[in-house]
């Protein structure tokens, strides 16, 4: 059995120790907001939080993060962060094929909770995601208008 | 039951009212082939019929009969929808089609599917009468409840008013009387002023289920009871299975069947891990048949040579041999792209529930008729046995529209060895190694110049596989020639009086298809660049030299003298940078682009900014037109940057991103699109922003270094600083 706290909710889960995250989350929880697309942690699509770090869940076996607090797309619209920055990709009207979206919000989300107002150069740094449809500038938009809102929220 | 409208010949029959109630509309075009069949009834509460329908508490949905893949037509087919129904935006939601003759193509004929950048080119009309007829039967309830007539009222945002006394009803309280209406036999659509929604940038509907993981994909159908399947797949194309030892792979923990399929060995397990496991401990060897032959190297060479030589004739102007050997000056140069990979974000996958007299497909496609057909050939049932859920498709590209329907048939032929449901899955290993690729073309470009350095002779001899041959689609070719080989090169719009376009189109054993843009993919880069050439040994500026060849095609040379005057051309460049223009129209649209790059000494071609502007007729969403600009351009970059597929002893050299990589965010130029108002017939927009943007790139990089690239992708080490 390996326990682990999926978007706030405990599960003890008989998988194989080595299975990746990836595809516990999407298989055995049925999670399939974070998506597979290239197994080999190249991509991002499969972006998760890990005790609030950005992982590529297609990279890491379950047992090692056995008992972490896992955050996925289906939960990170719970967080204040999360929230402002869905409101900004509507606004910014950033998907297209949308499958690599889940992905960038969660990496957007962990670069602004370290960092509230990132520059070009610390988006480009941590928003390494492929993006096949060519949402980049649409992202980087809803990035800066996300962090504005949440600053603003800050001041009231 | 009833039957489907037919609007087109303004010949109605009156559709049923529906068990349950409100209002059923369904349009077609018979002469293309579709007739009177309706869609499945469904679990919801009103039966959907073609393409609208209004239930009782108001809810609007629109059965869209094109997928999905990121190009906004869950938005914009609606719209068409929704401005002449005067629906409230708020209350639309779509569904999308069942496969069925209701939903056929309007210009394809009895096929259901999405390409060729033709969604609202082919859907605008009759989707509009489709809600035109829809808000003259509402209007026409709504005087008969109240007994005035119907010239009284008006429909608003969901609602019909009747103006004298201003009472109203909402659609969902006249859907059911709407439905007893008689169908009107005349329809006029709205003139240009009074529009509402068409053109203007509506947010997409779909957005709301992409940002928070609720969007189902292929790869996220959940059925009762399903396995997942991965396939191993010759390594070589048109390989077979010589001898399999499957025994540790069914050892492997969660593997439930190990079974020889067609070409390849199919593996189902309980999960992908295990499936995945399994595979990997497989132990087959292979009949690699001819293909061990092939390689990237040799083709170059053997379509080196044939560009030599003389090919069928696409198209011939004046008398291009005899003005060539008269010309002043002579120009020529080689041009070579490599096969590519669509590379959709989401690798194929297909999951299939095969019971004993009918089959359930889920997957993203953009070919409903010709895979669900194909399924049908392989599951030994009637194409009506076989129904295709299409989900929403993580990148399309021209992979899902395969007319040999090559993941869903496996997918077919894995569920009749599994004999339960089953989802297959291609790892990103899988889906690129795949084949089904871009062609790789080798163009041979000869032009002369008069003794005033007038263009008078154009000869473009062209080499690469036929996408149409060996498929269905055969028949298209005409006298040797397959359009999508030499589309954008034997229409190219310059004025010049005597050319000659030639094609060669060898048989090499690699399966090839149509990727975003299809022929103009190649053609424009050749053609654009070899221009660009041409215009230097004219001693001329290239947007100039555009311009007087395009003194007969007003809307090529509006887009481009637009591009060129918001990019500031031929204004002093920032020290290190230049920029470079090109222009082409493909899909019944304008596009022209100017790109502005700067090299690195290591030869790393950076582009910082791209002013794109397009034509494409009357606009339905100008956000979308915007949002598909960007993201032609950022799929053409990722091609004339880095993408390539090259074959060494018949194995695919190129596994996953690492060694095919994609234009990464950091490398994303900023975009500026212009859109020309227009009030000519529709254009696509899907693909016309890819064929440009690789010309504009490389003649940007010979404005700045004055080294031509003719070989795509840019290679580093052609342009590192000596």
């Amino acid at each position: 059995m390996i326990s682990m706290n999926v978007n706030g909710k405990k599960y003890d889960l008989a998988v194989s120790p080595d299975t990746p995250l990836l595809w516990v989350l999407r298989e055995t929880l049925g999670l399939t907001g974070t998506k597979y697309g290239c197994g080999i942690s190249g991509c991002g699509s499969c972006t998760v939080h890990v005790e609030g770090e950005a992982v590529r869940s297609c990279g890491v076996s379950i047992s090692s993060v056995e008992g972490k607090k896992i955050t996925t797309i289906e939960g990170i619209g719970a967080t204040r962060i999360g929230k402002a920055l869905q409101k900004a990709w509507i606004a910014e009207e950033v998907p297209q094929c949308g499958y690599c979206q889940p992905g960038f919000i969660m990496a957007a989300a962990a670069l602004l909770a370290q960092k509230p107002k990132p520059t070009d150069e610390q988006i480009d740094g941590a928003i390494t995601n492929l993006c096949r449809c060519g949402t980049y500038n649409r992202v980087r938009r809803a990035i800066y208008r996300a962090a504005g809102e949440m600053a603003k929220g800050g001041k009231r | 039951m009833s039957g489907v409208l037919n609007l087109s010949r303004r010949n109605f029959l009156k559709t049923g009212l529906l068990a349950g109630g409100g209002l059923l509309l369904g349009v077609s075009i018979p002469a293309h082939g579709a007739q009177g069949a309706a869609a499945s009834p469904s679990t919801e509460t009103f039966v959907p019929n073609a393409f609208l329908r209004i239930g009782e508490d108001g809810k609007v949905t629109i059965v869209v009969n094109k997928s999905e893949m990121g190009q906004g037509v869950y938005t914009s087919l609606p719209m068409l929808v929704a401005e002449e129904l005067e629906a409230d935006w708020s209350k639309i939601s779509v569904k999308a089609a069942p496969v069925d003759p209701a939903y056929n193509h309007a210009l394809w004929g009895a096929i259901q599917g999405t390409g060729g950048s033709t969604s609202v080119r082919s859907e605008w009309e009759r989707l509009s009468k489709a809600g035109a007829a829809a808000r003259m039967m509402l209007v026409a309830a709504a005087a008969d409840v109240w007994k005035v007539k119907p010239e009284t009222c008006r429909a608003e945002k969901g609602f019909v008013v009747h103006g004298p006394t201003k009472r109203r009803l909402s659609y969902g309280q006249l859907a059911q009387g709407a439905g007893r209406m008689k169908v009107p036999e005349e329809i006029s659509l709205k003139n240009r002023e009074d529009l509402k929604i068409i053109g203007k940038p509506m947010k997409r509907l779909d957005t709301p289920e992409k940002i928070n993981g609720r969007a189902i994909f292929g790869l996220d159908v959940k059925i009762p009871g399903l396995l997942t399947a991965v396939v191993a797949r010759p390594p070589i194309f048109g390989g077979k299975v010589k001898n399999v030892n499957t025994e540790k792979a069914k050892a492997v923990p969660g593997v439930k069947t190990v079974e020889v399929i067609g070409a390849g060995v199919v593996v189902a397990a309980e999960d992908f891990w295990a499936a995945s496991l399994g595979r990997d401990a497989l132990e087959i060897s292979w009949d690699e048949g001819e293909g061990g032959r092939i390689s990237t190297e040799s083709l170059r060479k053997e379509y080196a040579g044939l560009a030599k030589t003389p090919g069928a004739v696409a198209r011939k102007e004046g008398n291009p041999q005899q003005a060539l050997s008269e010309a002043a000056r002579r120009i020529t140069a080689e041009y070579e792209v490599p096969y590519l990979a669509h590379a959709c974000m989401e690798p194929l996958n297909c999951v299939v529930d095969l019971r004993a007299d009918d089959c359930e497909i889920w997957t993203g496609t953009q070919f409903q008729t010709v895979d669900r057909n194909t399924a049908a050939q392989v599951a030994g049932l009637k194409p009506e046995q076989v129904q295709i859920h299409t989900t929403f498709l993580g990148g399309g590209f021209g992979r899902r529209a395969n007319p040999k329907s090559d993941f869903v048939a496996e997918a077919v032929q894995v569920a009749k060895a599994v004999k339960k449901p089953v989802k297959v899955i291609w790892t990103r290993e899988d889906d690129l190694k795949g084949g089904f690729y871009r062609p790789m073309w080798h163009s041979r470009m000869t032009a002369g110049l008069d003794e005033q350095a007038n263009l008078t002779a154009w000869h473009h001899t062209v080499v690469g596989q036929s996408i149409l041959a060996g498929t269905a689609f055969a028949g298209m070719i005409k006298d040797g020639i397959d359009a999508t080989s030499v589309e954008g090169a034997h229409n190219l719009p310059y004025d010049i009086p005597n050319l000659l376009v030639d094609l060669h189109t060898p048989k090499v054993g690699v399966p090839v298809l149509w990727w975003r843009s299809v022929g103009h993919s190649h053609t424009a880069f050749v053609v654009e660049s070899f221009l660009d050439e041409v215009a230097q040994a004219a001693g001329k500026d290239p947007y100039e030299f555009r311009r007087k060849l395009l003194a007969k095609h007003p809307r090529d040379l509006a887009v481009l003298e637009a591009a060129a005057q918001k990019a500031g051309w031929g204004k002093p460049q920032a020290k290190g940078r230049a920029m470079g223009i090109a222009a082409h129209e493909s899909f019944g649209s304008f596009v022209a682009q100017v790109a502005e790059v700067s090299v690195d000494p290591k030869g790393k071609v950076r582009v910082h900014k791209v002013v794109c502007a397009i034509d494409c007729g009357r606009i339905v969403n100008p956000d979308t037109i915007k949002a598909q600009m960007e993201s032609g351009i950022a799929f053409g970059l990722s091609a004339a940057l880095y993408g390539e597929i090259t074959l060494k002893d018949g194995r695919v050299e190129q596994s996953n991103f690492n060694d095919y990589p994609l234009l990464p965010m950091s490398e994303m130029p900023a975009v500026e699109v212009h859109i020309i108002a227009s009030k000519e017939k529709p254009g696509g927009v899907g693909e016309p922003g890819v064929p440009p943007i690789a010309p504009a790139v490389g003649n940007a990089v010979f404005a700045l270094t004055g080294k031509r690239i003719r070989r795509l992708p840019f290679g580093a080490d052609e342009l590192k600083r000596s």
